[in-house]
């Protein structure tokens, strides 16, 4: 069965039309990467699932683990597993990331039924997950993103899935802005949060990233729909065609 | 405007005119007079422009009792900040209450209390202070205060006089039958050299309406050191007039922390005068107010002398129908040179009705300088309400977090730790309150 269901998806954002008719589907342990042109609706396909309250579902079904998501909140959203690493993670002056990512966790556990964690053992438990994206410790003293540069951003998004433990993780271009070494330093930490229980949806413009998270399936979303699915060499495809084959209306040969 | 707060005030002074020396007989007198003249200020004087007082001046108030009936100490202890030792001096109504005070060891040479004693006691050490700061004529309000407070906080600081634990005052209003007006009065004097820490802590019992209008003096000796908490946190149906006057001798240093968390009506006026070579000012302010409250602050720096710094910070939620004044003038005098000075005002408004006017005002006269201010009005950012929800941070509690990070920045100034956290905690609490008032 799968975890995640996406039936013609129509979804609008700033008064247009951006999802027209999207499905997809993602099996528990499933990682699936989405491709596409810029503008093609690949984060506003990423903020329906978070819930993003600026972009409305207008028709189609969305089911996560056979719920209805678009009734609920954010938050609520994450507490049942769902895990949205921004594009663009936001700074927020005046909070630390500690503060932030225990009161994130907390409220995820007590949802689970789980006992929440003291200061104590949640920074045990943030050192451990740190070194896993090897993440300077100073970093959980300051305000959430607050002056990071690009890399420690999305560092920080990888450090905040390795805690929360969600059931899927949405990748939103995670990859962008990273240098080589940051880059093996992420895959190798999405790689470790890899499980059969754990599901991705890994959204990239590069091959590249896809050399060291090996996807199960490709999709290429552009106009706002899947126009095509494959497996993990159909992004060498894309890499050497690009994606004028779409207005063509014919696919890569 | 209906006039019948001043017709009250000026029979209430001719029938009952609170004592004192010969001095104070004579401050007073002319401040009646004063009062009597001008009146309630309305918003056809520049300074009142956004604040209305016809309510408060239609209102025909009542002195406060004048004794604390049924208070005991367990009421004043729920009252304080626990938290650490310091002591703690009431006022009822304005007048001093030694047995619902704890002086606890006083530093060498620290008086603490009642000003009317010390008035009588040590006119030395209070009459070339008293009302200078707080002159009578062109204020109206402050003159009210000066012609009818019964009594008020006297702290003294010798020269050299190194206090660590805060000096609480607590200004309790206690209602009577009706509307009814009491006038706190507060004086720090401190001497070349000495340093302190002064809460005033503007508190009610019951909801009833009150008015309380309250003046504070601060002289600083050369190289003396004051850090000041004014929190407001009396009841809902209180109206508050806070006048503070401060002046700095040379090198002396200066920090006011301004809480207000509400009331019908707030008005804080400040001014403070760097009247010696390398005085130091910083005003920090926060202020809450929802529902159809409405609160003002509106200061004055003067640099007088030169090398001075100032730096002025006030930050500001509404929610509801508030209405929020900000108006904050750095005035820098000819002779000033060398002054740097630094003014920020920033609001968040929280709901389509809440309101802000924001004027900073930078008026120089001299030509070394460096001065700059700027004021923000926005709302709570969306993106980061979405990013902490998408963590799993409830709606309620995202838009608190986000709150009190706004405020960190002012209350971060408190360097009292358990005094930072207290008023950190009634902060939240009071922002929480907004909210769930607007839900
Ligand atoms: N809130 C909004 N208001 C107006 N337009 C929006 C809004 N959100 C998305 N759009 C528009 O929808 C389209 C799809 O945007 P989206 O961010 O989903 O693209 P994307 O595929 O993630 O692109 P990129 O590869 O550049 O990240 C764009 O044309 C964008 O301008
Ligand atoms: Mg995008």
């Amino acid at each position: 069965m799968s975890l995640l269901e996406i039936e013609d998806l129509h979804a609008r954002a700033g008064g247009s039309e951006i999802l027209k008719g999207l499905s997809l589907g993602v099996r528990p342990g499933e990682v699936h990467a989405v491709m596409g042109p810029n503008g093609s609706g690949k984060s506003t396909l990423a903020n329906v699932l978070a819930g993003r309250p600026s972009v409305e579902v207008t028709s189609g079904k969305v089911l996560f683990g056979g719920r209805n998501l678009v009734e609920m909140a954010p938050e609520e959203r994450a507490r049942e597993g769902i895990f949205l690493a921004f594009q663009y993670p936001v700074e927020i002056p005046g909070v630390t990331n500690l503060y932030f990512l225990k009161a994130a966790l907390n409220a995820i556990r007590k949802h689970r039924g789980e006992a929440e964690l003291d200061a104590m053992d949640f920074l045990k438990l943030a050192r451990e997950k740190m070194k896993l994206v090897e993440m300077d410790e100073k970093m959980m003293g300051r305000a959430v993103n607050e002056g990071f540069s690009g890399g420690e951003k999305k560092r920080n998004e990888v450090l905040q899935m390795a805690i929360l433990e969600p059931r899927l993780a949405v990748l939103d271009e995670t990859d962008s802005g990273l240098d080589i070494d940051a880059l093996k330093i992420v895959s190798k930490g999405v790689n470790s949060l890899r499980s059969p229980e754990r599901s991705m949806i890994v959204i990239t413009h590069y091959q590249r990233l896809l050399d060291y998270i090996v996807p199960d399936f490709v999709h290429v979303l552009a106009g706002g729909r899947i126009v095509r699915s494959g497996g993990k060499e159909l992004a060498s495809e894309l890499e050497e065609q690009g994606y004028a084959w779409i207005e063509k209306g014919a696919a890569p040969r | 405007m209906s006039d019948d707060a001043r017709e009250a005030f000026v029979a209430s002074f001719e029938v009952a005119a609170p004592d004192g020396p010969a001095w104070l007989q004579a401050l007073r007198k002319e401040a009646i007079s004063a009062f009597a003249a001008e009146g309630f200020p309305t918003p056809r004087s520049e300074a009142w422009r956004y604040t209305n007082l016809a309510p408060i001046a239609r209102t025909a108030w009542t002195t406060a009792p004048a004794t604390a009936v049924a208070l005991d100490r367990a009421a004043i202890e729920r009252l304080s900040f626990p938290v650490f030792a310091c002591s703690v001096f009431v006022f009822v109504n304005g007048r001093f209450e030694p047995a619902l005070s704890t002086p606890r060891a006083l530093a060498g040479g620290l008086e603490v209390g009642s000003l009317a004693a010390a008035s009588i006691e040590r006119p030395a050490l209070v009459e070339p202070y008293l009302g200078r700061l707080a002159r009578s004529e062109g204020a109206p309000v402050a003159a009210l205060n000066t012609a009818l407070f019964a009594d008020g906080a006297f702290v003294h600081l010798p020269a050299n006089t190194v206090v660590d634990a805060p000096i609480h005052i607590v200004h309790l209003a206690l209602p009577g039958g009706g509307p009814t007006a009491s006038h706190p009065r507060t004086l720090v004097v401190a001497e070349h050299g000495s340093r302190a820490t002064v809460i005033e802590d503007f508190v009610s019992l019951g909801e009833a309406r009150m008015l309380t209008n309250s003046v504070t003096e601060v002289f600083l000796g050369d190289a003396a050191s004051i850090e000041h908490v004014s929190l407001q946190r009396e009841g809902a149906d209180a109206a508050h007039l806070a006048a503070l006057r401060v002046r700095q001798s040379r090198d002396s240093r200066y920090t006011g922390h301004g809480i207000s968390l509400g009331g019908t009506l707030t008005r804080n006026e400040i001014v403070a005068v760097l009247d010696g070579i390398g005085a130091e000012c910083e005003l920090n302010g926060f202020y809450v107010a929802s529902g159809k409250e409405h609160v003002d602050n509106h200061t004055t720096i003067d640099h007088a002398s030169p090398h001075g710094t100032s730096r002025e910070t006030y930050k500001g939620v509404l929610d509801g129908e508030a209405r929020g004044v900000f108006s904050g003038r750095v005035i820098v005098r000819p002779d000033a040179q060398k002054t740097s000075a630094q003014q920020t005002n920033k609001n968040l408004l929280l709901s389509r009705d809440a309101e802000v006017d924001s004027r900073p005002q930078l008026e120089i006269l001299a030509d070394d300088v460096k001065c700059s201010h700027g004021s923000t009005i926005g709302q709570l950012d969306e993106d980061a309400l979405f990013y902490l929800r998408s963590r799993g941070i409830e709606s309620v509690a995202a838009q608190a977090l986000l709150m009190r990070a706004f405020a960190t920045e002012i209350t971060g100034r408190i360097s009292i730790a358990p005094l930072r956290e207290r008023i950190d905690e009634l902060l939240l609490a009071r922002l929480a309150r907004a909210r769930a008032e607007a839900a």
